[in-house]
């Protein structure tokens, strides 16, 4: 039955569009467009409210929570980013999401590729060591985790959030990677040892170029974790010295500044920024790398 | 893995040019070098794995297997773990029902077994409420979004960045909006309906519902975003045909919208109920689970048992309890559900 109709408006384009119009609904557009601005009011509507409350005063909100600025107060945005450790959290958030991310894509990348090219004895194995790494979450592990690393002296430094970071995210990043290293033709890598290139030159000076796609796909999800991880930073940054990041600095604002309404959504909103603007950057991306990783 | 199977194809040209170029003739490796090139062939398999499983070793494995060793140690975690007592299963006998010493099972079950259950109970609805209340809402939207209209491309962006944001941004601004002198209270008061008097997430039984409703604010996007990937992939041809047989966009969408975006539904089931049972940063943030733990998770219940009551025995054993719910869920997931999916998978050879 589906099979005829198929064919017949094949063969019947003025139908086939009549189809169309017929198929997404007479005036269901308006339902469809309907549907599209509450789910889009709901999902900005309290971002623009945390937005604009930055804005107000603790007076004006007491008085109207649900009331627009008026006047408009700059003093909380200000007072941040010119007087508190705002930038300096921001800047301590992207040392460690770019170091964990560089470290993810290196030695996920590198780990991938012998498991995707080289026949050897134990490569299944190792490899269902790695899979069997997306059943254990750093939740898990936390505390054991910290006396490692507090045996390591790592707790309150960058390290002892770059390193755990990377281990944790290399499983997901060998089981994009391996694949897509295992697509790329044999043929190249033939050319490559006739022109006298090693397995090594080979990796660096084709491997890498061409693998780049794949890279940034689980770069970004890398990024992105490590930009928003809240358990491993509350945990390993303890102590005076201890650098903060974002997140942390975020409720750290928050249990300090607990009656200033104004302010805490100043900070929330302006620690929200970076993430959106990476997000609108890499949409595509975390997007695809998404979708990617549920059908992989 | 479509995605970067096309992207990975996609240099399949450029490749194939390189490689033709240069001369595609098949090497041959020496045979005299063959003990040579084996023992090569080891080491730079060692420097490329090498690293990489170190890592994993050192950071993930053995911090795992030191949590189940430590489960089985009545531990005072401000203390060296030399001074810690081998109490066998004693921890996990207390999560589940009190301890098997009956002097002290009522006042065990008060102190352990009581916030574990409740803490599983919580998990479990969470995942039963993203089965039956986020599942539905969300494919409604992907297909209702599922056409051409103005402003697709924006509406699929906004309705997916509350996935991005961190957990705790996310969390503390619904804190601010759910107030109980906040805007929200306003609104609700103000359409005339009555409000929670103890604020919306304390209030022993709006408390879960809200929690509910900020991880479904934060997540649902994943579920519509994934459902419309799949649904770009279901071939019009069939929706056309369907519909000039008369059948009505409701039964287009049941008949075949939704059964082809099968696979995509369970892989997203899947990673939701993991992510369920694993819940940590969101309820830690809105007040560390509630002050009667009315959304504490089984995580929130094992930081708080570590950190604040310094029990390192017992937040292993809930630890390892974690994992053993997750690694049961995903066992039989993949065997029960998506073992068909995998299969038809099989025999397409992709």
């Amino acid at each position: 039955m589906a099979t005829d109709t198929t064919t017949q408006s094949y063969r019947q384009p003025t139908k086939q569009s009549r189809t169309r119009t017929r198929l997404q609904g007479d005036s269901s557009i308006y339902v469809t467009i309907f549907v599209a601005l509450i789910a889009v009011g709901l999902t900005l509507g309290p971002i623009i409210y945390l937005a604009l409350g930055g804005f107000r005063s603790n007076g004006q909100l007491a008085a109207d929570p649900t009331g627009l600025p008026d006047p408009w107060v700059w003093q909380n945005y200000w007072n941040i980013l010119t007087q508190g450790n705002f930038w300096e959290y921001t800047l301590n958030s992207l040392i460690v999401a770019v170091a964990t991310t560089a470290g993810v894509v290196l030695f996920g990348t590198m780990a991938a590729y012998p498991l995707a090219r080289y026949a050897f004895k134990g490569r299944e194995g190792i490899f269902i060591i790695f899979t069997a790494g997306l059943m254990f979450p750093l939740t898990v592990a936390i505390f054991p985790l910290f006396l490692l690393l507090n045996d390591l002296g790592w707790v309150g430094g960058y390290w002892g959030l770059i390193v755990p970071q990377i281990a944790f995210a290399l499983p997901v990043t060998v089981i994009i990677m391996r694949p897509f290293l295992a697509a790329l033709p044999d043929e190249l890598e033939e050319a490559a040892f006739m022109d006298g290139l090693t397995r090594v030159g080979f990796f660096y000076r084709m491997v890498l170029p061409l693998a780049k796609p794949g890279m940034v796909t689980v770069g970004v999800l890398a990024f992105l974790g490590s930009w928003n991880a809240y358990l491993l930073p509350l945990v390993i940054l303890t102590g005076r010295e201890a650098p903060t990041t974002l997140p942390l600095g975020v409720t750290q604002f928050q249990g300090q500044n607990a009656a200033d309404f104004a302010g805490i959504m100043a900070y929330t909103f302006l620690a929200m920024i970076p993430a959106l603007v990476f997000f609108l950057m890499m949409e595509r991306r975390i997007v695809d790398g998404l979708s990617g990783a549920v059908k992989g | 893995m479509t995605a970067l199977e096309a992207s990975g194809t996609g240099k399949g040209p450029v490749a194939d040019a390189k490689a033709s170029a240069a001369g595609s003739t098949p090497v041959t490796p020496a045979q005299h070098n063959a003990r040579k090139d084996n023992r090569r062939k080891w080491i730079e398999i060692a420097i490329f794995v090498g690293p990489a499983l170190l890592m994993f070793l050192a950071f993930v494995v053995f911090p795992m297997v030191m949590a189940a060793r430590y489960s089985l140690y009545k531990w005072d975690s401000r203390q060296p773990f030399e001074l810690a007592e081998f109490i066998g299963l004693d921890n996990y006998t207390r999560a589940l029902f009190g301890g098997t010493d009956p002097e002290t099972q009522e006042i065990f079950w008060k102190a352990y077994a009581e916030p574990f259950w409740n803490a599983v109970g919580n998990n479990a609805q969470i995942i039963a409420l993203s089965m039956l209340v986020q599942l539905p809402i969300a494919m409604l939207i992907a297909l209702v979004l599922n056409r051409k209209f103005p402003g697709r491309s924006s509406v699929r962006l906004i309705i997916f960045a509350p996935y991005v944001l961190a957990e705790v941004t996310a969390g503390l601004m619904w804190l601010m909006l759910l107030d109980p002198r906040g805007p929200v209270t306003q609104m609700v008061q103000g359409l005339g309906l009555p409000t929670p008097p103890q604020g919306w997430l304390e209030d022993p039984t709006w408390g879960f519902w809200t929690f509910f409703f900020i991880v479904s604010w934060k997540y649902i996007g994943l579920a519509i975003i994934l459902f419309l990937a799949g649904l770009a992939g279901v071939p019009e041809e069939l929706q056309e045909a369907a519909s000039i047989d008369g059948a009505s966009w409701w039964q287009v969408q049941w008949r075949i919208n939704i059964p082809l975006i099968g696979p995509t539904v369970r892989v997203w089931a899947f990673l939701s109920i993991i992510g369920s049972i694993q819940l940590f940063d969101m309820a830690w943030v809105l007040n560390k689970g509630g002050s009667t733990n009315q959304y504490a998770t089984i995580a929130t219940l094992m930081v708080d048992t570590g950190t604040q009551r310094n029990d390192g025995g017992y937040a292993s054993a809930l630890a390892i309890i974690m994992f053993i719910f997750s690694m049961a869920a995903a066992l039989l997931y993949l065997t029960l559900v998506m073992r068909r999916d995998n299969a038809a998978r099989a025999r397409k050879g992709a």
